[in-house]
């Protein structure tokens, strides 16, 4: 797989698939940040990497300069496959953000609660006994399949499915095309069998809403309703999944940080914002539209730029004592889900998630430590995908 | 503290991106529109002794959306 040489210069050869990036990228970036803010790479076409929170916010803001039609980094660009918003940039972006937006507020994610507590429940109804677990796996992967699947009115149990899907796109399709269109093929048709039984019968579901919502007087066409859906479940997967994992990892390896948790819960809303900030999983990418100029660098039309709201989050400018995990954190303008107009769609359902998995595990399991290597995912979302753990 | 300022807290509409945390942070000072995106509750003036709530908002905003005046 690996064809490309090890990296040797981080500054003007880096390469975010290199193991050592993938495993603890941390130093890398604090590296970066002091001897080169925005480095580069010939490496996938030309990619820029700026490191600075500034510099990220800059980037994230300028949608004039650089444009979401292509926002993941692969080694060949595939035919564009839309998926608005998140691939859309003014003026179209914002009426197709604001179809979504009702379904994702507060108050409508508040009602999600129950069933996300008693979903994590089951799963570790499932494992307890044993007295081990690979949280990755059994714990944190299954929560966000099953409560999308249940508010998109699916069934919880098509998540193999989804995890094929999203691993075609988001892994396998930075370096096989084949994979991404495949997948795209497989969605399209298993969405549309769906969006047609609810154009028939509509439920309280979100496929129900979308098939019915107007816009401007108009409904949705299928293939926007399907669009939509594709990515809801592409965005909101992996990216809990890994949320979840990177808290459990932390509170497995920082026995200090467990304890006070299981004694002070309530301090957990301020923890998850420090979990979601030290260990951001979500790294989007912007193509060049116009050349630009930002903090002495220029950026050519026709190149990526990596979005690492992750090495935002670790920068020292904006986070006293940014690379240590205070769970107590008070000011924390964390930008794990984004900054400017693409702004994470799925922020309450992701903390809710978060939150209830935290605390149930807590709850059913007060004590427990890392038992055996730890592996992560690699490129757009960073997580645990094996996190065995020990409770016994 | 003896007789804190009278504070007055503004979500920039043109700033907000709708992150809650806000309204995560000071429930009692912002509400929010049918999309998410937040505003401040009443005329904005901050009750007596919600102080720090206001400021834990401010400083909790990623997109430098709210902002405080002290009458
Ligand atoms: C911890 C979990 C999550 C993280 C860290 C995360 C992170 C992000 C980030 C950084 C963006 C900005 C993309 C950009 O600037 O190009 C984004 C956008 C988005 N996310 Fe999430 N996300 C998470 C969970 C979810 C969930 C659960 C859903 C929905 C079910 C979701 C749906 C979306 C959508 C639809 C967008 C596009 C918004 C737009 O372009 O206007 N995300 N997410
Ligand atoms: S935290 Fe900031 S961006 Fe978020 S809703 Fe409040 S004012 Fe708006």
């Amino acid at each position: 797989m690996r064809a490309r040489p090890p990296v040797t210069d981080w500054a003007t050869d880096f390469d975010h698939l290199d193991p050592r990036w993938v495993t603890d990228p941390f130093p890398i970036w604090d590296e970066m940040r002091t001897a080169c803010p925005i480095a580069h790479t010939e490496r996938f076409q030309g990619v820029y990497f700026p490191s600075r929170y500034a510099d990220v916010r800059a980037v994230a803001y300028d949608t004039d300069h650089f444009s979401s039609r292509r926002i993941i980094v692969r080694e060949t660009p595939p035919p564009p496959i839309p998926a608005p918003p998140i691939t859309s940039d003014p003026p179209e972006h914002r009426p197709a953000r604001m179809v979504l937006l009702p379904a994702f507020t507060p108050d409508a994610i508040k009602k999600l609660e129950p069933r996300t507590r008693a979903l994590c429940n089951e799963l570790i109804d499932k494992f307890i006994a044993r007295g081990t677990a690979d949280a990755a796996v059994e714990y944190a992967q299954e929560i966000p399949v099953r409560l999308i699947a249940h508010m998109l009115g699916l069934p919880e149990n098509d998540g193999d499915l989804y995890r094929r899907w999203i691993k075609m796109v988001l892994e396998d399709g930075i370096t096989d095309i084949n994979a991404v269109i495949q997948a795209s093929t497989e969605m399209q048709q298993y969405f549309m069998q769906h969006v047609q039984a609810r154009q028939q019968a509509p439920g309280d579901d979100l496929i129900s809403y979308l098939t019915t919502v107007e816009f401007k007087g108009q409904r949705l066409t299928p293939e926007n309703v399907i669009g939509s859906l594709r990515l809801l479940l592409i965005a909101g997967i992996d990216t809990t999944w890994s949320g979840i994992g990177s808290c459990i990892w932390h509170l497995a390896k920082t026995p200090p940080d467990r304890i006070r948790l299981v004694k002070e819960p309530d301090l957990m809303p301020l923890a998850i914002e420090e979990f979601l900030r030290a260990y951001a999983p979500v790294t989007m990418a912007r193509e060049v539209k116009q050349e630009t100029t930002i903090n002495g660098c220029t950026f050519k039309p026709g190149r990526m730029v990596l979005l690492s709201f992750p090495a935002a989050n670790r920068d020292p400018e904006m986070f006293p004592d940014a690379d240590k995990v205070v769970i107590d954190r008070k000011e924390n303008r964390h930008a794990a889900f984004g900054l400017g107009i693409h702004r994470c769609i799925g922020s309450n359902l992701a903390r809710l998630e978060m939150t209830v998995a935290v605390e149930e595990l807590l709850k059913r399991i007060p004590e427990f430590t890392l038992d055996g290597n730890v592996t992560w995912s690699e490129g757009t979302v960073r997580g645990p995908r094996k996190l065995p753990i020990r409770f016994a | 503290m003896a007789d804190p300022k009278r504070l007055k807290i503004r979500v920039d509409p043109d700033k907000c991106q709708g992150h809650n945390r806000c309204k995560a942070v000071a429930p009692e000072l912002f509400v929010l529109d049918d999309y998410g995106n937040a505003r401040e509750a009443g005329d904005g003036t901050v009750p007596a002794g919600m102080e720090d709530k206001a400021y834990l908002a401010k400083s909790n905003c990623p997109e430098f959306a709210v902002e405080i005046i002290e009458d």
